[in-house]
């Protein structure tokens, strides 16, 4: 994300037409040619291409997907590790809004929208892995309600959570085109779609690893337990931080005209916040591993190939980021914490690949590896998402300051005019 | 008022959800043991199939399918597929070759069917699992729970349908028994209730201990299921997996699933509480 644009952008002013306000925000802003853009447009338009192919096609002639791996990297990476990268959301909204924690307000836009838009784009991949998509509606419409299914709850709390995020982060649509009325609604609204925002993030977080309980004679015994539901909760929250920092570190540097001073100030500190909890995490996440190690007998799997496997896991991509995160919140490195979020984002595709794909039916003579095209399409998802993300991000007050109308609105919120009272105004006169 | 009235609206915001997901009644209802021994079984006796592929004949006929060209061999695996939905394999085991026959297992509590998210995949009160085609997403779950790995996708389809052996459900209406019972001329295929062949099997073990092993497959395995197999020789032997266990697979989830109305309920009341608790001095609400 090379944004060198230094415009700072407006919002629509009381008065201008809208929808002359809103093709003129259509256009890009910002330089084209970065050396993202060169990298990821192309990669964007094969992967459409390809979806297109896909459709046209069919899934046996685009993924390698057969009889006895039903379930590739569309599944595995894009919804299974998309929505614990999206986790963030729920975490930072539940420090703001629940525990109040105001040190870190400043970057409860950019969470939410990177946890909507994730939703969005991991979640929408779910659409092309159907094999009869044009049935997707059938979990919501009556009549066909597999209610002993754990994926029905997951399509359902998808579904109820990208709208509660998108009521969450309503207000800066609202700002950005100038809907005073509206926005003082969709303000009154965001507390009450947080706190359910978070049962039902936290219910599919590990409704994720619950669809995995019922191949238990399918997964490794190292990683099928009856506690997955209970992990994948757990890892969600490092999950979710380090893609708060990375994502952090990347937009304070390309964003950076557009923060405020203010902000600029307080970033290590939120850093530092967060990578805390992560590491508290990570202990939490890595104590359990090891309960559930204990509790499961599987010791002498260790020595095995996949034994391996699951010691790279944990102690590469658990211990080891946690020792990261909590030097780096010592020293108040940006490296050492940039790094700490890398490896432990990395150790989350990896462990949630293992339980989806790698330790699926390691028994399998022959194992399922992606095809090209599957890999490029979860390339445009994933480019596509920060390109989605950007484009807002350069036009709402995501990390640019609300507009002046906004604070005067919420100064009315909090302290309103009882009904009836004479305005102060008036005494006077 | 101001905040009662919004403190209301997120209670019965999140009242509502978990009714909705509280709301259909007998959630569980499905996975309840009840008496099968009346439904629809088949029992497959492998110490008498000679391995004619008489049944997958059947079988493809029945279902429009082309011929089959491979023979059940020693050494090589044949498993069902989107164009035969019941094949015969040759096991070498200690008391030579011996043939048998893969095809659905008709679960008394099948994963697939609470794998299904649209009741697609179904236990008919008869005894068969049959899939709906007017339902199906094709999101494949049910072939990531099968333990046996039955379901199979046509991935070659535009319009791709899940293909497994559903004991030939549209005969069964017509009176007729599915079609490879019907054509195997051996016997060694069994259709009837299940408690019945339950006692059948039971007598052919205790009439000729020396020729079979005491075990009904499918008996117990995964709860039970309604196809039941006799053999000569420990079904490992046979290629079947034994580790499968007797829990019923919908237990696997049942706790997850318990556990989330309950989440929906007391999750939003303990965040307002903690909310509440935080307050400062100078917080609005």
């Amino acid at each position: 994300m090379n944004t060198t644009d230094t415009s700072t952008p407006t919002y629509r002013r009381a008065g201008q037409d809208l929808w002359q306000f809103i093709k003129s925000e259509l256009k890009p802003k910002g330089k084209l040619l970065t050396p993202f853009n060169i990298i990821s447009a192309p990669i964007i338009l094969v992967g459409l291409v390809l979806i297109v192919l896909r459709f046209t096609k069919g899934l046996g002639a685009t993924t390698n997907l057969n009889q006895e791996f039903p379930w590739g990297i569309w599944i595995g990476f894009d919804v299974v590790t998309g929505v614990a990268f999206a986790a963030g959301a729920y975490i930072v909204t539940f420090m703001v809004y629940v525990l109040r924690m105001e040190k870190y307000h400043s970057i409860v836009r950019a969470t939410v929208l990177n946890g909507f838009l994730a939703y969005i784009f991991y979640a929408g991949a779910l659409a092309l892995d159907l094999g009869r998509p044009w049935k997707i509606v059938n979990p919501i419409i009556g009549n066909s309600f597999g209610v002993s299914s754990v994926l029905f709850l997951v399509a359902w709390h998808f579904l109820l959570y990208m709208m509660a995020q998108f009521i969450e982060f309503s207000p800066a649509i609202a700002e950005w085109l100038g809907l005073r009325k509206l926005r003082k609604i969709l303000g009154t609204l965001t507390v009450g779609a947080v706190v359910f925002g978070i049962c039902l993030s936290m219910l599919h977080q590990s409704g994720l690893g619950a669809l995995f309980l019922l191949a238990p004679a399918k997964i490794h015994p190292l990683w099928y337990t009856e506690y997955i539901p209970v992990l994948f909760i757990v890892s969600s929250v490092f999950a979710g931080m380090s893609i708060v920092i990375i994502e952090g570190t990347i937009s304070h540097r390309v964003f950076r005209h557009q923060i405020s001073a203010e902000h600029h100030a307080k970033h290590m500190d939120i850093m530092v916040g967060l990578s805390r909890l992560a590491a508290a995490a990570l202990f939490v996440y890595f104590f359990m591993k090891i309960l559930v190690l204990i509790h499961g007998m599987h010791w002498h799997e260790l020595l095995t190939p996949m034994g391996y496997l699951y010691l790279v896991e944990v102690l590469g991509f658990v211990v080891l980021p946690f020792v990261i995160f909590v030097l780096g919140a010592k020293n108040r490195s940006r490296k050492l914490l940039l790094s700490g979020a890398i490896i432990s984002a990395v150790g989350i595709i990896f462990n949630r690949l293992n339980i989806s794909v790698i330790a699926f039916k390691w028994y399998a003579p022959v194992h399922y590896m992606p095809s090209w095209i599957e890999v490029v399409v979860t390339l445009a998802v994933v480019l596509g998402e920060i390109w989605a993300f950007r484009w807002v991000a350069n036009r709402m007050p995501v990390f640019m300051e609300s507009p002046q109308w906004v604070k005067t609105l919420d100064t009315e919120v909090e302290h309103p005019v009882p009904v009836g009272a004479v305005p102060v105004k008036a005494k006077k006169l | 008022m101001k905040t009662t009235r919004r403190k209301f609206l997120q209670f019965t915001g999140a009242a509502a959800g978990a009714g909705l997901l509280l709301g259909p009644k007998n959630t569980f209802a499905s996975v309840a043991h009840k008496d099968n021994s009346q439904q629809y079984a088949m029992l497959n006796d492998t110490t008498r199939c000679i391995g004619c592929q008489a049944c997958e004949q059947a079988c493809a006929d029945k279902n429009c399918f082309p011929e089959t060209d491979t023979k059940p061999e020693i050494g090589t695996q044949r498993s069902t597929g989107t164009e035969a939905l019941s094949v015969i394999n040759a096991n070498d085991t200690s008391k030579g070759i011996i043939f048998s026959k893969t095809q659905c297992m008709h679960c008394d509590q099948p994963a697939c069917v609470s794998a299904c998210l649209v009741n697609a995949m179904y236990k008919t009160d008869e005894g068969p699992v049959i899939w709906k085609e007017s339902k199906c997403m094709g999101c494949r779950y049910c072939m990531v729970a099968c333990p046996f790995d039955i379901p199979k996708f046509e991935y070659g389809s535009l319009n791709p349908k899940i293909r497994k052996c559903v004991m030939c459900f549209d005969r069964l209406g017509e009176g007729e028994i599915p079609a490879c019972a019907e054509a195997c001329p051996q016997e060694a295929i069994l259709f009837g209730k299940r408690g019945e062949l339950l006692d059948i099997a039971r007598k052919r073990i205790y009439d000729h201990p020396t020729e079979y092993v005491r075990h009904i497959y499918g008996e117990n395995e995964v709860g039970g299921t309604n196809v039941l197999y006799l053999a000569g020789v420990p079904f490992e032997e046979l290629g079947f997996r034994t580790d499968l266990g007797t829990i019923p697979y919908p237990e696997y989830t049942k706790t997850f699933l318990y556990s989330v109305p309950l989440a929906l309920l007391l999750g939003p009341a303990f965040m307002l509480g903690l909310r509440q608790a935080t307050k400062g001095k100078n917080d609005k609400d």
